[in-house]
């Protein structure tokens, strides 16, 4: 099964000068040993909001605002794609991330097409058609 | 940690003699009271999560102390770090030695590497638990009785070892990947942990092309396992395949690896080879985009490399697609009187497929049913059985629905 481990840096917000080279580090030897292990499938750091901007929506209309944004504990800051064999090993993993203060980790379950092959065949059909139309397997 | 004093000591006593029977051979390690100490608790770590102490509370100390251990070793440094990883190198070859049967290395490797149970890996290769326990045990015994030293292998035995290792992992992964025996054509299970084991071994091995190459076949491989069968699990044939169903993250996976496998230059073996084939039909947005020449050219050097019926077979395919079917059928028809090939249905089958390309439906008629009848394979004969149909061949009385 695949889990999402979703990074939330916390009340440090994007202020910060540049990362502490220790912490960094830290970071690189803890991807190098999810790495070793076989169980990373992806790993991305994400920019500073103000390169990025938000789409929000009401009746159907969409509006957007350019970053940066201020509230620091919804800012992502990073993600990995884990395969696992369940939530207790990602669990594990994820506690062994070199987590500063504040920092907080989230787990999330992918879901997968095997998620809805046991479904009865029109829930089934329309999860497939759902997955062919964002494009995703 | 382990609560019952009895059992502690049958573990420790355990992993005492088990490095009475390998020191003799591999030599004494650096750190004896660490090895042992290290197989005692990876053998508690054991016996806790077969359940013997069915305590949750338990798994969780279990848990807890192998990470420790994992962070103890961190805290060490990389010296240990290299030693864990040796110890796992010497551990995947050991389980993976040519003493053993393919099915005892697969199994092994499986219960000592990848972590899953004797029952789990029993209903994956859909055998008896029984059975599976027992061919376990028994390969253990028989890397006793050779006196399998627990060790690496150096210079050209290296190679052919990692070839066996290799192997195992790709069996594993097949395994998982097409079922030869029961109505489910999938258990994704064993192509996750094949996946895992060839990640890991790459790392261990990074300059080995042909470990990266088998990673890249298997990460493209995987790609396709959400387009490879329909909501009622009937099978559908690549070129069929709805590619929006491709795992892209996989795929990109397996071009990197393969990008890792070609910067380390060489010769390009066979998994490299049967990679960049896949490789071909993974970026190849639209069935009609493939590039068939290429495919047939790789073939080529494949079945120098690797010459085999089977790979022949597929060279068949690719030429058909590249050149016509007159020029598939030629290779295909030579390969009639191969031994080997007899009861592989996918014979007949790329032979029916080829003949009805060519308008003649009856010869394809015959292939198709001969195929039919000599896959074990349910929904595979279900889907023969409906191409004669659609060719409008007559059923004969031995078909079943």
């Amino acid at each position: 099964m695949r889990f999402m481990m979703i990074m939330y840096p916390g009340a440090k917000g994007e202020g910060a000068a540049l990362p502490d080279p220790k912490a960094m580090a830290r970071m690189m030897k803890y991807n190098e040993e999810l790495t070793k292990a076989g169980v990373v499938l992806a790993l991305d750091g994400l920019q500073p909001t103000a390169k990025g901007a938000r789409v929000r929506f009401r009746a159907g209309k969409p509006t957007v605002t350019d970053g940066p944004f201020t509230e620091a504990k919804e800012i992502v800051g990073g993600y990995w794609m884990l395969q696992v064999k369940s939530k207790e090993e990602a669990v594990e993993w994820a506690r062994r991330c070199p987590g500063a203060d504040d920092e907080m980790i989230e787990l999330r379950q992918v879901f997968e097409m095997s998620d809805f092959t046991n479904a009865p065949p029109e829930v089934a059909a329309a999860a497939a058609a759902i997955g062919e139309k964002i494009g995703r397997s | 940690m382990v609560r019952d004093v009895g059992l502690a000591e049958e573990i420790a006593q355990d992993a005492l003699v088990t490095a009475l029977e390998r020191w003799p051979e591999s030599g004494v390690p650096d750190n004896p009271g660490a090895w042992l100490m290290t197989t005692a608790k990876r053998r508690a770590i054991d016996e806790l999560r077969r359940g013997k102490l069915l305590d949750r509370k338990h798994e969780e100390i279990a848990r807890e102390i192998e990470w420790a251990q994992t962070v103890d070793m961190a805290e060490q440094g990389s010296a240990m770090d290299d030693d864990v990883g040796d110890d796992l190198l010497r551990l995947v070859f050991t389980a993976c030695h040519p003493v053993l049967s393919g099915d005892a290395r697969a199994a092994l490797t499986l219960r000592v590497l990848g972590g899953l149970t004797t029952e789990e890996i029993a209903r994956a290769f859909l055998v008896p638990e029984p059975t599976m326990a027992q061919r376990i045990v028994r390969a253990k015994r028989t890397l006793a009785e050779a006196r399998v030293p627990f060790e690496v292998p150096r210079g050209a035995e290296l190679a052919l070892r990692l070839s066996s290792v290799l192997e195992v992992i790709y069996l594993i992964f097949n395994e998982g990947y097409a079922a030869t025996a029961g109505d489910d054509w999938m258990r994704p299970t064993l192509c996750e942990e094949a996946l895992r084991l060839g990640r890991v071994v790459a790392e261990l091995a990074p300059t080995e092309t042909e470990v990266h190459g088998l990673v890249a076949l298997m990460e493209i491989q995987a790609s396709r396992s959400n387009a490879r069968v329909d909501p009622s699990g009937a099978p559908i044939l690549l070129m069929d395949q709805d590619r929006a169903r491709w795992d892209q993250l996989l795929i990109r996976r397996g071009l990197a690896a393969l990008d890792r496998a070609e910067r380390l230059g060489g010769m390009r073996g066979p998994y490299v080879l049967q990679a960049v084939i896949a490789s071909c039909h993974a970026t190849a947005r639209t069935p009609d985009a493939t590039d068939w020449p290429r495919i047939a050219a790789l073939y080529d050097a494949l079945s120098e490399v690797t010459p085999s019926p089977v790979i022949e077979l597929n060279r068949a395919v690719a030429v058909s697609m590249a050149f016509g079917p007159a020029a598939g059928l030629e290779i295909v028809d030579a390969l009639g009187a191969e031994p080997t090939l007899a009861s592989y249905h996918l014979l007949p089958s790329v032979r029916g497929d080829l003949l009805t390309k060519l308008g003649r439906f009856e010869e394809a008629c015959a292939e198709l049913e001969r195929a039919a009848s000599l896959t074990r394979n349910a929904r595979e004969r279900a889907l023969l059985l409906d191409r004669a149909a659609a060719l409008g061949c007559e059923r004969p009385a031995t078909w079943r629905s």
